[in-house]
């Protein structure tokens, strides 16, 4: 009930907190997972190469 | 002078062409979505009997739109790479579907947000609204039965076929307000034309462009992962100037 009486005398904070900050933050959290997902995966590889050199050496 | 688009359909050339590509939709897309939030809550008047709730609209819809568009494309992927077994196809089929479901997410979060004030409810059992939701589960199936196969080539098969199949829920979401009685609203821009202000519908257009900007972003960063995950045996990953760095 509270909520419903907030909503409605501030409605702009109700949609910038409710809907475009959740989804600017969804954004943000799936930028940073993309670019960790990168990095790890960059790390692998010279992992996997490094090991290759010292195998052949 | 003729350029082979071919080229680019080959993990090899594809790589620095996303690499290349990324910086440039990334700052468009963030102007662009700053531009829409301008129109959209300084230049848009208020609605007349929506008041200022129904701003939703400049992030519900695109996300909306892009939700059914990118289940679409990843379908097309995934078929192009089950009938062609062309490799690159099944990557971007694996790339798209996360940021596909953040859409649907963000679309059904969105639309309840605004459900609450204007209908009083949080959710209905709405026939947009619940396809909506099978569309958020088929992203969500795509993307646990490919990482529950180990073998990426079968993986991709077995998720390509749920993909096809699963294609047949973007008509009927989107035709859902015209073949049932549905509480949520058809569309408001039809071919015919629109009764909405020019500047709300500036701001829905370039929100719709910055979303689809940001969405090409994400799925071409997280191609190149995938393409450097599952081409790491390979002479060429090796020989790149960011593994060897």
């Amino acid at each position: 009930m509270s909520l419903d009486i907030w909503m409605r005398e501030n409605p702009l904070s109700y949609i910038w907190i409710g809907s475009y900050a959740v989804a600017f933050l969804i954004f943000a959290i799936e930028i940073a997972m993309v670019m960790h997902k990168r990095k790890v995966t960059l790390q692998q590889v010279r992992l996997m190469r490094e090991a290759e050199k010292s195998e052949e050496e | 002078m003729a350029i082979n688009w071919f080229k680019y359909s080959a993990p090899t050339t594809f790589y620095g062409l996303a690499g290349k590509l990324i910086p440039w939709f990334a700052v468009s897309a963030a102007v662009l979505c700053a531009v829409g939030l301008y129109i959209g809550f300084v230049v848009a008047p208020a609605d007349a009997q929506q008041g200022e709730f129904y701003r939703i609209i400049f992030i519900h819809v695109p996300s909306s739109i892009l939700s059914m568009f990118l289940y679409l494309i990843m379908a097309a992927y995934a078929a192009m790479g089950l009938i062609f077994n062309t490799r690159l196809s099944s990557m971007m089929a694996s790339a798209i579907a996360p940021t596909g479901a953040l859409f649907a997410f963000i679309s059904l979060w969105t639309g309840a947000l605004w459900g609450k004030p204007m209908w009083g409810a949080w959710w209905v059992w709405d026939a947009r609204l619940t396809s909506e939701l099978i569309l958020l589960f088929l992203y969500l199936g795509f993307i646990s039965l490919h990482a529950s196969i180990d073998d990426p080539r079968r993986a991709d098969r077995a998720a390509a076929l749920l993909a096809i199949v699963g294609s047949v829920n973007v008509p009927i979401i989107y035709f859902s307000v015209q073949w049932w009685n549905t509480l949520h609203q058809g569309s408001t821009i039809k071919f015919t034309g629109t009764s909405m202000h020019i500047a709300m519908q500036q701001a829905m257009f370039t929100m719709l462009v910055a979303c689809w900007l940001y969405a090409i972003t994400v799925t071409l960063m997280r191609v190149r992962s995938i393409i450097l995950e599952r081409e790491r045996h390979t002479k060429w990953i090796t020989e790149l100037p960011e593994v060897q760095a």
